[in-house]
């Protein structure tokens, strides 16, 4: 039944791969380092006691979270240049997307995180004389993160595989690459094979990193 | 040092506080003490603004604690504060957390900040455990390294908020110690304790709360030998008959 594959088309097709597979990768860290930012500013802002800030925070994650990332990829590619004028092309277009997008999931596991640190360590930093902002920086962000990061991680790796989704508008990505090399070819059942190995090597060396990561940053309780 | 004017506090329509008012002067110790929800800790957390008051003052160092345009953080940065269940930074060790305020809100430099920790730790008995981290230390050492961290701030006054009671028995002794003698130094003090002892060992005054209000205010002989209120001998009896 398999007699008729032939993956010798792999090796020709590595420059493409590689090239597709560097945005994805690209487009995995910058929505992550993105997100993550993004992401505990709205936590911070859904946190605060400013009632604007929370609700726009709020409304902001809730319609985030309630369209599916493959629309919100196709309407910022659409519509943005209709609203704005400016063209980016597919790939940035994607950048930003999936920026915004991840930031909303990022924003509730950051808040969780914040929320399982107790009040008692808030008020220890302000006892010290620190401000609002230096106890979140050096006590509770910190405490945070240790406390989150697998969830954290875990959602990146839905992340790198959500990537995908940008062939839609056509942006040049790792299942864009091996699709193309395929068609070209009349390999695609090889290409498919080949891009999903990739995908599954990527994020089970990740998930080994992340359990090698919890040990060497769990806190000591 | 710290003046307590007509204080009262509520959380929604609840009224935790109602119109208390005490001093402490310089050098003094006051032992605050009296039944669980009574108000002693919300109390002690006015002090340095950590918790809002609705109603009268308080004064600390001659700066007004709920004055909008006062500067807190720098406020707090000279009043140290320990509390019941330590909060130490789990995710530092030992020595960042004696260091931590002293860089960050003193501005000192880190070497400067290293040796003062140190030297504080060395005080407190707990040299040898400087690179440790909060969670490889017991309840009581730990509750040492907080008094260590909040003296690192060279405090005018302190503030203790049952500083032992999470701890298991034979710690708290370990504990007090370290606070007697700090009090034998001269600190200004103001401690939310049920430590009787403590109190008869080295307070200048015991105040007496009960449901929010100060039901009594006095030098310690007076306190223990005779109290005015019906309220105060019953508690004493319950918590020295055992």
């Amino acid at each position: 039944m398999f007699a008729s594959l032939d993956f010798s088309i792999v090796l020709q097709a590595i420059p493409a791969i590689l090239q597709g597979l560097l945005y994805s990768l690209e487009l995995t860290v910058v929505a992550m380092v993105g997100g993550v930012i993004l992401g505990t500013l709205l936590a911070l802002c859904r946190l605060s006691s400013n009632a604007y800030l929370g609700f726009a925070a709020k409304v902001y994650v809730d319609l985030m979270r309630s369209i599916p990332l493959l629309m919100m990829i196709l309407w910022f590619f659409l519509l943005v240049p209709l609203m704005t004028g400016v063209r980016m092309g597919p790939e940035n277009s994607a950048l930003i997307t999936f920026t915004l997008f991840q930031a909303a999931f990022y924003s509730e596991i950051m808040r969780a995180g914040i929320q399982s640190i107790a009040k008692g360590q808030i008020n220890a930093g302000f006892a010290l004389g620190m401000t609002y902002s230096q106890t979140m920086a050096n006590v509770i962000l910190p405490q945070a993160f240790r406390n989150m990061l697998p969830v954290l991680l875990t959602q990146t790796f839905v992340l790198f595989q959500d990537t995908s989704l940008v062939y839609a508008v056509g942006a040049r990505d790792l299942l864009w690459a091996a699709k193309t090399v395929g068609i070209n070819n009349g390999r695609t059942v090889e290409m498919y094979i080949f891009v999903s190995l990739i995908y599954f090597v990527i994020c089970f060396s990740l998930s080994m990193f992340v359990k090698y990561m919890n040990k060497r940053i769990a806190i000591i309780r | 040092m710290i003046k307590i004017e007509n204080v009262s506090k509520w959380y929604g329509q609840f009224q935790v506080l109602t119109d208390c008012s005490t001093s402490i002067n310089k050098g003094e110790v006051v032992v605050v003490c009296g039944p669980s929800g009574s108000g002693k800790s919300t109390l002690i957390k006015c002090v340095n603004g950590l918790e809002p008051i609705q109603k009268g003052r308080i004064i600390v160092n001659d700066i007004e604690v709920n004055d909008p345009k006062t500067n807190l953080p720098q406020l707090r940065s000279h009043v140290g504060m320990v509390f019941q269940h330590f909060e130490l930074f789990p995710h530092m060790s030992i020595t960042e957390n004696l260091c931590i305020g002293q860089t960050k809100v003193l501005g000192r430099s880190q070497d400067e900040a290293r040796e003062r920790g140190l030297k504080l730790l060395d005080r407190v008995g707990l040299s040898a455990h400087a690179e440790k981290f909060p969670g490889q230390l017991s309840g009581g050492q730990q509750q040492r390294v907080a008094i260590a961290r909040a003296l690192s701030m060279d405090p005018i006054c302190m503030l203790f908020d049952e500083p032992t009671s999470a701890l298991d028995p034979e710690m708290i002794t370990e504990v007090l110690d370290v606070m007697v003698e700090l009090a034998q130094e001269g600190m200004t003090m103001m401690v939310v304790t049920h430590e009787m002892g403590f109190a008869r060992k080295v307070a200048h005054r015991v105040v007496f709360m009960d449901q929010g209000q100060i039901i009594e205010d006095s030098p310690k002989e007076a306190f223990f030998n005779q109290p005015h209120s019906d309220r105060a001998q019953q508690f004493l009896s319950k918590i020295l008959n055992h």
